[in-house]
């Protein structure tokens, strides 16, 4: 994976904090909504911040197969590779 | 988990969030006294969450036409529209409801949730975009579904969120469905239609307008949004829902679009399901003729409306952005709802409560839905009611 991904990634998991818990640790194999609880009206949301922050539109048919943070991180990346 | 320890799960979150034994939902209506008054166990109530904005359900015209219906065609067609179940009544409502919109053709669907299922399904597919207002109704998002296209979301009411979301399509924006809707049914909020037709013009996009909700409440002959902003030619598609304004069940779609009638050939949620029953149509035709012609009814609704709107307001509640006849009360928490809802039925009055994740941004609503056939007397008891448990829940 580029730079680009861990970029998105570190940004990723900085959203993801606002959203959990002081004292979880979020790692690219944690599960989104075992582990943070993550809803589906919280991941609704957290899309739309991160639209807004790469300027791309993530479709709401691919966030079905999105479980853990690494799988996010790594469908954010793909759709903006597809926009470059 | 197996499948049925899925459910079990299901049952044992709702459990955990609603006391034993309280019937939140599919609470048990044992009979019905007039379009505003029923009894729910041995308490008479006030219906304040029927969607039944004209009051029509009782409407002496409406029990006739569906008595002679009955009598003249039976129960039921036993048959989808494509086979035995097309008859003449279906095909009249269709022309009055091209008619009564001044659109080209109509197609009359078995229920409203099928109508956007079918024309969304049947307008869109794989290849194709839809996008979304994040607040849509579980049709839309399920006929998004179905559709196979891709789905894109913008924030509520939010159009230039919705152009960015466009504009980021480039040349895809041709193939994209907007979908927006005359009243909202969560906050009761209208769409900012003229900006929704201004971007789709400039984006060649299709737009389809679900009037579900303000149907016979806005609109100079009751139309909905689109005739109250006098922009029905810059919408392509109209729905709507024969059971809140018209008292029945079912659900339309009008357009000027010449390949409307297509989508009898190809859309599996009107092809694949039995017609609307005879007495069905025939209550529908009926009410549409006092819908059209509901002017006075339409000003005793906007009455109740802002009467009980401006009186919960000023009680200090916190309630979706504008005055309608869907009223928002907006509570922090599942368990102040519960409280405000349980409150309410004790005092007699039903309305509806909507917990997360089906109210918007995990809040949790208590719903009131007005109708013309409430009477001033009746708002005032409502209000009273609402001042007493804002008092005992909240302070």
């Amino acid at each position: 994976m580029s730079t680009d991904y861990n970029n998105i990634l570190s940004r990723l998991c900085f959203h993801l904090k606002q959203l959990s818990s002081p004292d979880v640790v979020i790692l690219p194999e944690t599960d989104l909504i075992n582990e943070l609880a993550i809803d589906s009206v919280k991941l609704l949301s957290l899309v739309m911040e991160i639209e807004d922050e790469f300027d791309i539109s993530v479709p709401l048919n691919v966030l079905a197969d999105v479980q853990t943070v690494h799988e996010l991180a790594n469908l954010i990346y793909q759709i903006k590779s597809q926009n470059k | 988990m197996s499948l049925l320890d899925k459910l079990d799960a299901v049952a044992a979150a709702r459990k955990a969030l609603l006391p034993e034994g309280l019937e939140v939902f599919g609470t048990p209506i044992e009979e019905v006294y007039s379009a505003t008054e029923a009894r729910i166990g041995d308490r008479r109530i006030l219906f304040l969450g029927t969607n039944n904005y004209l009051g029509l359900t009782f409407a002496p015209e409406c029990l006739r036409a569906a008595h002679e219906a009955i009598d003249r065609e039976g129960t039921g067609t036993t048959g989808s529209r494509m086979a035995n179940g097309s008859y003449s009544g279906h095909r009249a409502l269709e022309r009055e409801f091209a008619e009564f919109y001044h659109c080209q053709s109509g197609i009359v669907f078995t229920t409203g949730y099928q109508a956007n299922l079918a024309m969304i399904s049947g307008l869109a597919g794989a290849g194709d975009v839809v996008l979304i207002d994040g607040d849509s109704h579980a049709s839309v998002y399920d006929g998004c579904r179905l559709s196979g296209a891709e789905i894109i979301r913008f924030r509520h009411n939010d159009v230039s969120d919705m152009e960015k979301r466009l504009k980021r399509l480039g040349e895809r924006s041709k193939s994209t469905l907007i979908i927006a809707e005359g009243i909202y049914s969560m906050l009761g909020d209208q769409a900012p239609l003229a900006e929704i037709v201004r971007v789709k013009n400039a984006y060649n996009s299709v737009l389809l307008l679900d009037e579900a909700h303000s149907l016979g409440v806005l609109g100079k002959t009751g139309q909905g949004l689109a005739e109250e902003t006098g922009l029905t030619d810059g919408v392509d598609f109209i729905t709507g829902t024969f059971s809140k304004s018209l008292g029945s069940i079912g659900g339309y779609c009008v357009s000027n679009h010449p390949q409307l009638d297509q989508l009898r050939y190809i859309s599996r949620p009107y092809i694949f399901t039995a017609s609307p029953s005879p007495a069905t149509i025939a209550s529908t035709r009926a009410a549409l003729k006092l819908l059209r012609d509901g002017t006075e009814l339409r000003r005793q609704l906007w009455q109740n409306s802002r009467q009980l709107y401006a009186r919960l307001d000023g009680l200090g509640y916190r309630l979706g952005p504008q005055p309608g006849p869907v009223i928002a009360n907006i509570l922090d928490n599942p368990q102040q709802a519960l409280m405000l809802w349980k409150g309410l039925l004790d005092h007699g009055i039903y309305v509806n409560l909507i917990l997360p994740p089906a109210a918007p941004e995990g809040k949790a609503l208590v719903r009131c839905s007005v109708s013309a056939a409430h009477t001033t007397e009746q708002m005032d008891h409502v209000g009273n009611v609402f001042a007493e448990l804002r008092k005992s829940i909240f302070q």
